[in-house]
């Protein structure tokens, strides 16, 4: 896990997908590929139906596959906060970070024939600034935060929740 | 060098706020105008996908004349100066021989069109129409039934309101940012939401309590509603005996429209109207009923949107925080509007080819009616129509049937499109004038209504890719060019702003800073106490006397709508929140997410017809027929299918789209003649087609 993460608040999620478009428009992944997804979930079976989305990007994982695979050293990890992402000059197209992946995130560009994936907007965050995705979200929904912030903001959350319902 | 430019988006209708920072002159980032506290930095997929729609070459990018067959997409790059030549020589010719009423001019109406007004105004003709047959007409006309006013003289409290209900209102996708994001606060903050639609659509997975009803019978469940809440006393009785007329009459006319009557109508539970009425008189006046955005769907949407805006009288929310409220112009902040090009122009008298105030003396003569303009092209009565101008605006798509428009427009001896993309009806024209994309473009100034009024500013961020112009450099040069040149002593943008501020106080240079400028520091209320609505009687009226003269009865009875044919659907459209009005199926980016649609069918009615998820189908009406894959779900109604309008285009310069998926508007056989007699609004729910495997 890098330093950082993305948290959602799925009920203030309306699937508009500005996410994915902000972040292509921002990063260019090329024709098809997506470095962020918003997922939908739905179903009909309660009254009002369940209709949502999960917002699903690359976890940045402490010990990542997909830099073990890599056989060139073109998916890298970052040493200051963890981020992991691909030197797009190192990549020869092999797939290998993809495959081995457990949740097959890396993206395949087939415009350069080469990986790319989240990198956090790493140089936004480098400018002291958020990623695409986080700043521009429609409704607000996504957070860019750390692992004991967004803790300590689920913790606060339930806790007023918790007085709320008890009054 | 690096630097911040405030401007007004252009990519859908709803124009929000944005920033964009240019390098080298070069775009480089958009996002939200953050100077606006309910916007924030938040932009949609449409804002974030501006960039690519300038980038994109598969739109108009030099003006074209049309060489071959009218729509067989043979075109000759032209110079500006040749397409304004030919124009004008075309023009002449027809004011000559029909006069200059035969000339008209629709677009998609909005705070930018008096420029367009001024424009038709100039040239003589009173034949300026916007796009509201399809989308607002029922609720602005019915509005103006009870309350005098407008609909777009009442806006929405939702962050502070205790219960939000919506008559297929799709607030998370047919979307406006800010409306959202208040939306949203307002249920973190505990207010219920009703959603009302014969489909789930995103907004009925925010809310807690979703009603599928029968498509077709929402005057049926508002009666019942009103039933209820009025014989309960379910309403403000201050409020109501202070500023309402018409009450006892009502009282009487909704006798036989109980809540069980309306059950047997709509399939929602009589108890569950009942319990949804009593939350009503609990939560308010916080309350807000959602009279319709774009409601151009049933015979009788007027007077079910009518049921809403009287309801809301009842509930006392007018001019309540958490409620609705008047959106407050410079006047109401103690200062001047902007001056309107319009005014520069004299009046043009003589009846409008529409029909408005003459034929049909209850619509408003302001914003006219397209359907029944393209009877006059039709029929040259009351006189001929034989030029068109088409601004950033798609009647193939947006009107039903198609084809039977084509027809029509073949009558037509000129039709000239300025559009950003290829639309479907610029292919169509014999001239294409292609408009810079908002990014390139200025515009006039606009007026902004609110708690806190003021004016805003569309400025040109980045210098156009292309040969293309903004609107006002083409009708400026148009009006020069046709001898009316007179009427707009401008040579720049920078003229027509000062000339719009002149009675201000304010100069363009007020905007830089932020891109709008505010007349109030703090939100304008009116007193409730001496509000005055703009009726006869100076109340509202749940019996409008002038109306009624006017052939529109204020309570008529309810007629059931018929039901589909045995194997057969009615057809719903609809849209998601990254695209709308057909304008971004074929953008690069905004393609990539979704670049077809699905039918959606009943899991039950699917099954009769051995239909399975994913499966092909054939969708017929008539002579018209198409494939498309279903999705087969209990989130629709059994009685209807539903589709995402846009798709199915048939323009092959759109490469990325063309050909994909169905467009719903073709099957709409007959309906261009088919629309609410009282309101104006187009039937464009009351089509059937079957559906078989194909």
């Amino acid at each position: 896990m890098s330093i950082y993460m993305i948290t959602q608040n799925v009920a203030d999620c309306i699937g508009c997908r500005a996410c994915e478009v902000h972040c292509k428009e921002k990063n260019n992944p090329g024709p098809g590929a997506f470095y962020c997804r918003m997922i939908e979930v739905t179903s009909a079976k309660t009254s009002p139906p369940r209709i949502d989305f999960v917002y699903l990007s690359c976890f940045h994982c402490e010990k990542p596959w997909c830099v073990d695979a890599c056989p060139t050293g073109a998916m890298r990890r970052r040493e200051q906060d963890g981020i992991v992402f691909v030197e797009e000059s190192a990549c020869v197209g092999c797939k290998a970070c993809i495959t081995a992946c457990p949740w097959t995130v890396p993206q395949w560009n087939p415009e350069t024939g080469k990986v790319g994936k989240c990198d956090l907007c790493k140089d936004r965050i480098d400018e002291g600034l958020e990623p695409a995705c986080v700043t521009k979200c429609t409704t607000g929904c996504l957070t860019f935060t750390t692992p004991l912030a967004a803790s300590q903001a689920a913790r606060q959350t339930f806790a007023e929740q918790l007085l709320r319902n008890r009054r | 060098m690096k630097e911040t430019k405030y401007s007004i988006c252009g990519m859908c209708a709803v124009r929000c706020p944005v920033a964009v920072q240019v390098e080298d002159g070069e775009p480089v980032w958009i996002e939200g105008n953050s100077h606006d506290g309910g916007m924030g930095k938040s932009l949609c997929a449409k804002g974030g996908a501006a960039f690519a729609q300038r980038r994109d070459r598969q739109r108009p990018t030099a003006p074209l004349l049309r060489r071959g067959e009218r729509g067989a997409g043979e075109w000759r790059e032209v110079s500006w100066d040749e397409a304004f030549d030919y124009i004008t020589s075309r023009l002449n010719a027809i004011v000559a021989e029909h006069g200059s009423r035969s000339i008209m001019l629709s677009d998609r109406g909005g705070p930018f069109a008096d420029l367009r007004k001024a424009f038709l105004k100039a040239l003589g003709s009173p034949n300026y129409i916007n796009h509201d047959c399809t989308c607002g007409r029922n609720v602005n006309h019915s509005s103006k039934s009870v309350y005098g006013l407008g609909r777009t003289d009442l806006a929405y409290d939702y962050e502070n309101t205790r219960h939000i209900v919506l008559f297929g209102r799709n607030i998370t996708e047919s979307l406006k940012v800010k409306e959202v994001k208040g939306f949203l606060k307002g249920i973190k903050k505990g207010a219920r939401v009703t959603y009302i639609d014969p489909r789930a659509s995103v907004t009925a997975g925010k809310a807690s309590r979703y009603w599928q009803v029968k498509p077709g019978t929402d005057y049926a469940l508002l009666l019942g509603i009103a039933h209820c809440v009025v014989h309960n006393g379910y309403y403000d009785h201050e409020f109501v005996d202070r500023y309402v007329n018409g009450l006892a009459e009502f009282k009487n006319f909704l006798v036989p429209y109980t809540p069980e009557w309306a059950a047997g109508e709509t399939g929602i539970a009589a108890a569950e109207i009942e319990a949804f009425c009593r939350e009503l008189n609990e939560d308010r006046p916080k309350v807000i009923i959602h009279p319709g955005w774009m409601l151009a769907r049933y015979r009788d949407s007027f007077h079910a949107s009518r049921i809403i805006h009287i309801l809301n009288a009842l509930m006392g929310s007018i001019e309540q925080p958490g409620g609705l409220f008047y959106p407050k112009g410079p006047k109401d902040a103690g200062k001047s509007g902007l001056k309107s090009l319009a005014d520069l122009v004299p009046a043009v008298g003589g009846e409008r080819a529409d029909g408005c105030g003459t034929r049909y003396p209850q619509w408003d003569k302001g914003a006219g009616m397209l359907q029944t303009a393209f009877e006059a092209i039709d029929s040259g009565e009351p006189y001929p129509v034989k030029a068109y101008f088409v601004h950033r605006h798609n009647p193939f798509i947006a009107l039903p049937d198609t084809r039977a428009q084509q027809r029509i427009f073949d009558k037509l001896d000129l039709i000239v499109a300025v559009d950003v993309n290829f639309s479907e009806t610029a292919w169509y024209a014999d001239v294409i004038l292609p408009e810079s994309t908002f990014l390139e473009r200025d515009s006039i100034l606009r007026t902004e209504k609110g708690l806190k009024p003021g004016f805003g500013r569309r400025q040109q961020c980045v210098k156009p890719l292309h040969n293309t112009k903004a609107g006002w450099e083409i009708y400026l040069e148009l009006a020069k060019r046709l001898g009316k040149g007179e009427y707009f002593p401008f040579n720049t943008i920078e003229d027509i702003w000062q000339y719009q501020l002149q009675n201000t106080g304010l100069t363009v240079a007020d905007f830089d800073a932020k891109g709008f400028v505010k007349l109030s520091d703090k939100a304008i209320w009116h007193d409730r106490d001496k509000l005055k609505f703009a009726t006869e009687s100076g109340k509202i009226e749940l019996v409008n006397p002038k109306w009624e003269t006017m052939g529109v009865p204020s309570l008529p009875p309810y007629v059931a709508p018929d039901g589909p044919p045995a194997g057969s659907f009615r057809l719903l459209f609809g849209r998601t929140g990254y695209q709308a009005h057909g304008q971004h199926q074929n953008n690069p980016i905004l393609n990539d997410l979704l670049d077809t649609n699905r039918l959606w069918i009943n899991t039950a009615a699917a099954g009769r017809l051995g239909i399975k998820d994913g499966d092909m189908v054939r969708v017929a009406n008539g002579d018209i027929q198409g494939r498309i894959a279903a999705y087969v779900t209990d989130l629709i109604h059994p009685e209807a299918v539903f589709m995402l309008h846009g798709f199915g285009t048939d323009v092959p310069a759109k490469k990325r789209s063309f050909g994909k998926g169905l467009a719903d508007q073709v099957f709409m056989q007959g309906k261009l003649k088919e629309w609410d007699k009282a309101g104006g609004g187009l039937n464009l729910a009351e089509s059937f087609v079957t559906v078989t495997r194909a």
